[in-house]
């Protein structure tokens, strides 16, 4: 419950630092210093009122208690325990539970009728608490607000003495000690102040905490002082107090192993952005959609979703926009149909519209969520949001603190990102410059021509993988979402309409050339048929004339015949002649 | 003469310059304005620590004034008389 996130990294750290650091199972704060608070040494942690101290001191003690197998004990000068325990309910670390033996909470908060008179020390507590933590085998010590007592003693030389006194005591008896003090919020000047300027001296780390307000939007941080004998992120790390007790936001540190890769693709929810992509998405990776307002930033996203879902990936959709349900409304309209998967548990549909806070509330607002989840795939629609509240330093941050994570947890992330309404060249940057960090953007924007405003979509960059320089038009219909190719004549790209028409054309002159052709065949089978015709008639011809020809021939010969043959006969009938013997009959 | 019986319970930390300092007040203290009606019980925290903890005196020294009600307690070393006696009730508070 308490190692969130990053499970492996953390349980490094911890093995690193299991010698000299006291894990404090608070997310971010063990990665900045290494592993925890000092063991056996004195922590001073300083911050306003309402900055988290004892939420800190709390939970580093549930920590030890629960994970650590460190009983603690809770020193309360300022709040009564049982208000404590009340208190912490929400963030479920089941303190009621814990409190039977490995917790102690010691209610040393001054009645309001005591009366004073005089110096006193803290011999007689801790005297009394040494005693518990034997009883107990206690391992941790909080001393809660230590300022209240402090502020009862009358002077800056017995506040310095019992100040050492709890000091030495928790060096003999070998606790890992947490002192918590109060501090005005104007941090440089109440540090100095004493005995807290003292404190700083004396303790072996010290921790500020902060709370301010940037534009109106409230921001905590936290920063690491002093570390005596080890390293530490100096810098000032924002963090929440969130549903589970702190969450300290840590940039990569370096050294921390590098997030698993994978060549596994998935879908973009739509096919021939895929192919566009030679396979769709890398899985793990980080997908910016840019776009100015309403070019199909959401629905492109929710065409990623739905595929998700579809396979069965618990999937997340955080919607700064509009509302969840209306996503849906709208996404139906374009055939993507998310309610059915909402409804049955796989899609969680976030509306994000209401949540007012920093970045960085933001960011850990959506990582719990999504760790509660466990979501594998993630929408953000539209990131740019994060840079809205608060300052543009942070919300760069929480962009790339983002991406980190979502890539450290193997999540494929998508998100939106709105381009201001001006800048519409295309190589202009996102406001947080998550750009550059996405593994692929895919940029839309609208082509005014001819009277008629349509959708483009191109592939800005995509690490890894091969990918279409064409810009294609994106086509909305209630069937769903679709590609187009566009047209593209003398350098200017057709789409919509135009694209229409020039199709349409295109398809009336393949007709014209079609019918044409057939026409032209048409005629040439006639023409042939008719030349078939003559032949035939010749053929015919040319048999009659055989025929006459051979006719003739037969005449000629009989009439040659017949006329020797009457030469003959007229002889003989003449009979001056010898006549020759008749063979046949005349005819 | 006070017929009433104050009874003390004085929690100190072993042989502490403080805590030294508040037997020695309380018992000037009782000699002065209380005599032979007092009953002063001392417990060393450092050799009692539990009940240290059970009686939630978490600072040395501490004065209990547990009779006649209503039971008070002062911290420190009694140094201030008028404080102390106006702490036991034996002074009305200056309004």
């Amino acid at each position: 419950m308490f190692h969130r996130g990053n499970g492996s990294a953390s349980s490094r750290l911890a093995n690193a630092g299991q010698q000299h650091k006291a894990p404090t199972g608070i997310v971010g704060f063990d990665e900045i210093t290494g592993g925890g608070l000092p063991n056996g040494r004195t922590t001073l942690l300083v911050g306003g009122p309402g900055s988290g101290k004892t939420i800190f001191a709390v939970q580093f003690l549930v920590q030890g208690a629960r994970v650590c197998k460190e009983p603690g004990i809770f020193v309360a000068f300022e709040e009564a325990p049982k208000r404590i325990v009340s208190n912490f309910e929400t963030f479920g670390w089941k303190l009621a539970e814990l409190l039977k033996q490995k917790l102690f909470f010691l209610d040393a908060h001054p009645t309001p009728d005591l009366i004073q008179s005089g110096s006193f020390d803290l011999s007689g507590m801790l005297a009394a608490l040494e005693a518990k933590a034997k009883e107990m085998g206690a391992r941790r010590i909080v001393f809660d607000a230590m300022d209240i007592v402090l502020a009862l003693l009358p002077d800056a030389a017995a506040k310095r003495r019992e100040l050492y006194r709890v000091h030495e005591w928790l060096v003999a008896n070998k606790l890992t000690g947490l002192i918590t003090a109060k501090a005005g919020g104007d941090e440089e000047a109440s540090l100095g102040q004493q005995p807290f300027g003292f404190m700083q001296f004396m303790v072996d780390c010290a921790v500020v905490l902060n709370h301010r307000v940037e534009l109106g939007v409230s921001q905590r941080n936290l920063r690491v002082q002093k570390y005596r004998g080890s390293s530490f992120d100096e810098n000032e790390s924002p963090f929440v107090i969130g549903k589970q007790g702190f969450d300290v936001a840590v940039s990569r540190m370096l050294g921390r192993v590098d997030a698993k890769v994978t060549n596994e693709r998935v879908t973009s929810g739509v096919k021939r952005l895929d192919t566009m992509l030679g396979g769709g998405y890398y899985r793990g990776a980080s997908v910016l959609i840019t776009g100015l307002p309403g070019t199909a930033k959401t629905t492109l996203s929710g065409a990623f979703a739905e595929a998700a879902s579809r396979r069965g990936e618990r999937t997340m959709f955080v919607g700064f926009d509009s509302d969840g349900t209306e996503v849906i409304r709208n996404l139906t309209s374009v055939g993507i149909r998310l309610a059915p998967y909402v409804k049955s548990g796989i899609l969680r549909m976030i509306s994000a519209r209401t949540i007012v806070g920093s970045a960085e509330t933001l960011l850990v607002r959506i990582k719990a969520l999504a760790n509660e989840h466990k979501a594998h795939c993630l929408v953000i629609d539209p990131v740019s949001t994060l840079s809205k509240a608060g300052n543009e330093l942070t919300a760069h941050g929480v962009a790339e603190r983002l991406i980190d994570w979502s890539k450290a947890d193997g999540i494929t992330l998508v998100c939106t990102s709105l381009l201001d309404e001006m800048s519409t060249k295309l190589d202009g940057g996102t406001p947080l410059q998550i750009s550059t960090l996405a593994d692929t953007w895919i940029h839309l924007n609208y082509l005014v021509q001819a009277g008629e405003r349509n959708r483009g979509l191109s592939i800005i960059k995509s690490r890894g993988t091969a990918h279409s320089n064409q810009v294609r038009e994106l086509i909305l219909s209630e069937t769903g979402v679709t590609l187009a190719d566009i047209y593209t004549a003398g350098g200017e790209v057709l789409m919509g309409t135009l694209r229409w028409e020039r199709e349409s054309a295109e398809r009336v002159a393949r007709e014209v050339a079609d019918v044409a052709g057939k026409l032209k065949r048409v005629s040439l089978d006639a023409e042939e048929a008719v030349l078939e015709v003559r032949a035939k008639s010749l053929q015919t011809e040319l048999v009659a004339k055989k025929a006459e020809k051979s006719l003739l021939t037969r005449t000629t010969e009989s009439r040659v015949r017949e006329l020797s043959r009457g030469h003959s006969r007229m002889r003989e009938l003449r009979g001056g002649d010898v006549a020759v013997p008749r063979r046949k009959k005349a005819k | 003469m006070r017929s009433t019986i104050f009874r003390f319970r004085l929690y100190i930390a072993g042989d502490t310059q403080n805590s030294m300092m508040a037997l020695a007040n309380l018992s000037a203290l009782c000699e002065a304005h209380l005599p032979k009606c007092h009953k002063i019980e001392v417990v060393d925290v450092l050799r009692e620590p539990k009940r240290a903890l059970a009686e939630g005196i978490f600072m040395t020294p501490t004065l209990v004034k547990l009779a006649p009600s209503p039971v008070q307690k002062i911290v420190g070393t009694l140094a201030e008389l008028g404080r102390v006696l106006q702490g036991v009730g034996l002074r009305a508070p200056i309004a």
